[in-house]
């Protein structure tokens, strides 16, 4: 870690035109593909340092803000800051400082790992890219791997690879659209374990993604779903603003009352979301009394067991989403 | 979404369904044929375009070849002549130089194709009957073009002489033609060929392998993060085209090497020159290529586009068929491609020994076009995934 510190400390000095602890403040951005708001004003801030959560469903506009924070993208409306720098018309100054890791593997397949770390230390203007590189295979743990090619690694070591290129050159920020998308759970944690090591070192990370335990490791997250930015703080903010009443039911006897109990209650009025978690059913509405009322007459049953419980970060999403496509329909 | 598995399995045909499985994937191919817009047009368009040149432009009995004609003498027969030059389809009188190192000039530049020299008593001569020899210089570069009309020339002279003049016996006795085939005595055609393929292999392999430079980055899903880096169009641009200019160099000096050991076509003029327009040449060639890589959506349509203009390069820039036998419009069609000024370069510069005083035209011409091809290709770059 002793080589990215520096790094850091460098870039720290560098750059950083506002000097202020608000890395992203965005307002009001909106964003359309051939007339469909894909992203609708959305606003938002994040501190320097911040580990932020981008969590929604597919083809919720993650990406998209994402594209837009680094100048991929052009917002229709709204405005805004990137490392103090303006979106719409600063980019080049944005893309200097911000690491981006994109949603789908975008190193150069048939370049070994060296090359594509010295080709992204020479576009970034690195004095000497060959040994940024050779730093930078080393803190990844990337040794002996350096002449493979890029497109044979395994899908683990090709997301270090590529959170190795976007941190390179010391950028201030880091987006990272899914970048744990189809890794196991060992190298996750590593690569989170990394992430946390970074922020602690004054990097700003906007991460997007779809696991519940990743948005559970970060320091605040939001969430978007249909364009629009739902909800944002931290998880326990985020599961107490929901004002969701779950219930945990277990059988006494085998699944099969499960079974049946879900398809019986699905639908009733303040039943708002059943859902099986391996041997038990969580049961959850947005109104305690209603809900309470449509289970009272299962409760009683003996070979049930209803235990209430808090919410888990699974269901506020999953009612967030059902909440806001009733709005869109 | 709790529904996706039907409850009811839907009902299978019996048998491998061989005309079954064969029409969906008729089916499937037809549609994404018609969603592929640019591989439609392709599809009406080449056909459409050969028909077109190989039946409208392409001549090889060429027309309207340009001519210089030196009259050393003020004399009706002189006149006359030069009439009936240009009453001709053959010939068109382009120049008029009043000395042989003019004319000489005109032939090297290849502003004319033929020179016709009317020596001073010319008319004396003949009505006393001593048989004058009328000069006829041939660029013979291009064997196929001056041969058939220096065949046409004694007829049209004797014709003319005839008619206006009622010499009686003007006929095969009367004079002279005295012709030189220059700068290719022999008429090899290998000596015309061999020039012409360098900038032909040059023009198809530059062009496709920065057409697809691009639109390779596109596919791969790489123009995203280059995108995401500081880095700009003209950089990324300059970049892509310097190392096939390195390619290009060494394929050109490969197939000039093999042409003049293997079929003996001199190199007459500067060596450095050649080398130099050659380079200028590859380089508007990768511009032009890489101009397509920015237009084009994906791979297939790089090479489509490429093969595109390939086609009109081989047919009108004078490589398989005479320049100056096609008509008008498919001139001027021909000036826009690179590759009719480089086979005048290359052709002139090792047939004719020319000089780059000779060749200014045709060098500024393939600049004017790779700085066109550049800056569309700047302009038309997409900077944002927008």
């Amino acid at each position: 870690m002793s080589a990215l510190d520096a790094a850091q400390g460098a870039g720290n000095e560098a750059g950083n035109k506002a000097g202020g602890d608000i890395v992203i403040d965005v307002q009001h951005l909106t964003k359309k593909f051939d007339g469909r708001a894909v992203v609708r004003d959305l606003s938002m801030q994040v501190k320097r340092g911040t580990i932020y959560g981008f969590l929604g469903p597919n083809g919720s506009g993650k990406t998209t803000t994402i594209r837009m924070l680094c100048g991929l993208l052009t917002p229709d409306e709204g405005t805004g800051t990137c490392l103090g720098y303006d979106i719409r018309t600063e980019t080049d100054k944005i893309k200097k400082q911000v690491g981006y890791m994109t949603q789908r593997f975008s190193l150069y397949q048939d370049l070994s790992v060296r090359e594509n770390l010295e080709f992204i230390g020479r576009i970034y203007g690195l004095d000497r890219p060959k040994a940024a590189a050779r730093a930078a295979i080393k803190r990844l743990g990337l040794s002996g791997r350096e002449e493979q090619i890029a497109g044979e690694l395994s899908g683990g070591w090709k997301q270090r690879l590529a959170l190795g290129a976007c941190t390179l050159p010391s950028p201030q920020l880091l987006l990272l659209d899914e970048p744990t998308a189809g890794v196991d759970p060992k190298a996750r944690r590593e690569f989170w374990n990394e992430i946390h090591a970074l922020a602690a070192d004054g990097l700003t990370v906007l991460v997007s993604t779809h696991y519940m335990d990743e948005a559970e490791r970060c320091h605040e997250i939001a969430y978007i779903a249909y364009g629009e930015l739902l909800v944002h703080g931290t998880v326990e903010h985020v599961i107490a603003a929901s004002h969701l009443t779950t219930y945990v039911v277990s059988a006494v006897h085998g699944n099969a009352a499960l079974n049946a109990l879900s398809q019986e209650i699905t639908g009733k009025p303040g039943v708002d979301m059943v859902a099986p978690f391996g041997t038990s059913l969580h049961v959850s509405g947005r109104d305690a009394a209603t809900l309470e009322a449509a289970i009272s007459s299962y409760r009683t049953r003996g070979d049930l067991d209803w235990k209430k419980s808090e919410p888990s970060l699974e269901d506020v999403f999953i009612d967030l989403m059902s909440k806001a496509q009733d709005n869109f329909q | 979404m709790s529904h996706i598995i039907p409850s009811e399995a839907p009902a299978r045909s019996r048998g491998n369904g061989f005309w079954r499985k064969t029409w969906a994937v008729l089916i499937k191919e037809f549609i994404q044929l018609k969603r592929d817009r640019v591989s439609f047009v392709m599809i009406i368009m080449i056909p459409l375009i050969q028909l077109l040149l190989f039946g409208y432009a392409i001549n090889t009995t060429p027309r309207n070849l340009p001519t210089a004609v030196l009259l050393q003498e003020r004399s009706d027969v002189g006149r006359s002549i030069l009439a009936a030059l240009n009453n001709t389809s053959y010939f068109k009188v382009t120049a008029l130089p009043t000395t042989e190192a003019e004319l000489d000039r005109l032939l090297a530049s290849g502003k004319v194709l033929f020179g016709v020299e009317i020596p001073a008593n010319f008319e004396r001569s003949l009505r006393r009957g001593e048989k004058p020899s009328m000069l006829v210089v041939a660029d013979a570069t291009d064997p196929v073009a001056s041969g058939s009309a220096l065949g046409a020339l004694n007829r049209v002279v004797q014709t003319a002489l005839v008619h206006d003049y009622a010499i009686p016996d003007a006929g095969a006795a009367a004079f002279e033609i005295r012709s030189h085939a220059r700068y290719n005595p022999a008429g090899k055609t290998e000596l015309n060929i061999v020039p012409g393929l360098v900038g032909t292999i040059l023009t198809m392999t530059m062009l496709i392998f920065t057409a697809l430079s691009v639109t390779r980055e596109i596919e791969r899903g790489t123009m995203e993060n280059l995108l995401a880096m500081p880095i700009t169009p003209v950089e990324i641009m300059l970049g892509k085209i310097f190392p096939y200019v390195v390619v290009g160099f060494v394929q050109a000096a490969m197939v000039i090497g093999i042409g003049v050991v293997l079929f003996h076509v001199p190199v007459l003029g500067n060596l450095f020159v050649l080398a130099s327009l050659s380079t200028l040449f590859i380089a508007t060639n990768l511009s032009i290529g890489y101009t397509f890589s920015t237009v084009a959506q994906n791979q297939l349509q790089a090479m489509q586009m490429s093969i595109m203009f390939f086609l009109p390069n081989i047919l009108l820039s004078g490589f398989m068929f005479p320049f100056a036998g096609m008509p008008v419009w498919a001139q001027w069609v021909g000036e826009m491609l690179p590759l009719t000024h480089y086979l005048r370069i290359v052709r002139s510069i090792m047939l004719k020994g020319a000089s780059v005083s000779d060749l200014h035209y045709d060098a500024a011409a393939m600049a004017g076009l790779m700085l066109v091809a550049m800056t569309i290709a700047v302009t038309r770059f997409r900077r944002t995934l927008d």
